[in-house]
């Protein structure tokens, strides 16, 4: 849960006046103090939460730094955040104009040098131009499970108004690097570009797991389905199928369904694997247990018998 | 990686149809999943700076893309010039030095 903020604390809204934050921390130390809730630690702790709110609310140099931020529930200073170690780390790439560096704007650069490279600038028109390979760029995309599993086609946005189209072959691992030949910065005076690199990552599923090519779910079943049998639709990352549970399924069965599983371009394909979790449903069923009752009398039996204890 | 709830809790006083908009106008990148978006933590330091930006300096919205648009390419060349420095650490002393002795003092 997130932290409360004083405003919160106090129950006022952050637009509140100084007479209603008073009057508000009144009413609710009157009804939380300690000598009057002797035992009671939970109100213990929330006076002082009230306490420590007002304290910050009232004072009005407090309330302004932490209004904007500057500190934060408990009066401490908040780090001063700053931008730039993101923008020069690999996840800044896409906020960085591409192709944005031209010949010129280098051969500004390199006559900052002076001397010998800055010649170069000379030299162009003599054919002796500098050359410089564009370097690689770093991007990462999160793609959802079955995207990952069945392939995919995804855009990247990038800044300011282009993006990367990337094509998801079926089966990419978490952390596998795709690679977009010549996507990254442009060459300067006739050098190759440098390529797109581009990070995958693997959003987690709610039911789906992956192990190597096949793909595990945990598929719920009734208590009649598992002793009667049952013909069900199970989810793939293909879209549903039909599947039939055999009759009298123990809890933990697995099922295969073969080809369902992440398909590789060559052909070759994972297969799904299925286990049966045996549930019972609603908490009380008089008329479950009644039967259950009567019929465990009949057939008596020890399923862990050859346990040893 | 968060939701856009999760980010209009962490900065309080933005408004949700105010980040959509910035997303719209592409000054922030998330990523499309399903119905929703995703920020990265390079996204939400975004977020962080837009709402610094335009509270410390009072930046009306039509100055906001200029004011990215040149905070983008400055780190765009820092990096170029970092590039540009690791290759030539990368040359042997005598090819540094001669770099060094090459770089005027003042144009």
């Amino acid at each position: 849960m997130a932290t409360q903020t004083p405003y919160e604390v106090l129950g006022v809204k952050p637009t509140a006046s100084a007479d209603e934050i008073q009057a508000a921390f009144r009413k609710l130390a009157k009804q939380l103090h300690p000598d009057i809730n002797p035992g009671k630690p939970e109100a213990e702790a929330r006076f002082k939460s009230v306490t420590a709110a007002y304290d910050l609310l009232s004072d009005p140099d407090k309330r302004a730094r932490y209004d904007r931020g500057e500190i934060d529930e408990s009066g401490a200073e908040r780090p001063r955040y700053s931008y730039r170690p993101h923008a020069e780390g690999p996840q800044g790439w896409k906020y960085q104009p591409h192709g944005e560096m031209n010949a010129d704007d280098l051969e500004d650069i390199l006559s900052m040098f002076g001397g010998a490279m800055g010649g170069a600038r000379r030299g162009r028109g003599g054919g002796q131009g500098f050359a410089m390979p564009g370097g690689d760029r770093l991007y990462t995309l999160t793609v959802d499970f079955v995207e990952a599993a069945a392939g995919a086609k995804k855009r990247l946005s990038l800044a300011p108004d282009s993006w990367l189209d990337v094509t998801i072959p079926p089966g990419i691992d978490e952390g596998q690097v795709l690679r977009l030949k010549g996507k990254g910065d442009p060459g300067i005076g006739g050098a190759p570009g440098g390529d797109a690199l581009i990070e995958i990552h693997i959003a987690p599923h709610a039911h789906f797991r992956r192990d190597g090519d096949n793909i595990l779910l945990d598929l719920p079943v009734s208590v009649a389905e598992a002793v009667l049998g049952a013909r069900v639709t199970v989810p793939t990352v293909t879209g549903p199928v039909a599947m039939t549970i055999p009759k009298g399924s123990d809890s933990g069965r697995q099922l295969r369904l073969r080809g369902k599983g992440i398909q590789r371009r060559g052909g070759s394909a994972g297969d799904q694997i299925v286990t049966l979790r045996i549930v019972i449903g609603a908490a009380d069923d008089p008329e479950l247990a009644a039967f259950l009752e009567e019929w465990a009398g009949k057939h008596p039996a020890d399923p862990r018998r050859g346990m040893a204890s | 990686m968060i939701g856009l709830d999760e980010i209009l809790v962490r900065c309080r006083g933005l408004e949700r149809r105010e980040l959509l908009r910035w997303v719209e106008e592409r000054w922030v990148l998330p990523e499309r999943r399903g119905e929703g978006w995703v920020f990265h933590e390079v996204d939400v330091a975004r977020v962080e700076l837009i709402l610094e930006i335009r509270r410390d300096f009072a930046l009306n919205d039509e100055a906001m893309p200029v004011v990215l648009g040149l905070l983008d390419q400055v780190y765009s060349l820092r990096r170029q010039m970092r590039r540009l420095c690791n290759a030539v650490a990368e040359q042997p002393e005598d090819v540094q030095a001669a770099i060094r002795r090459a770089l005027p003092k003042s144009r």
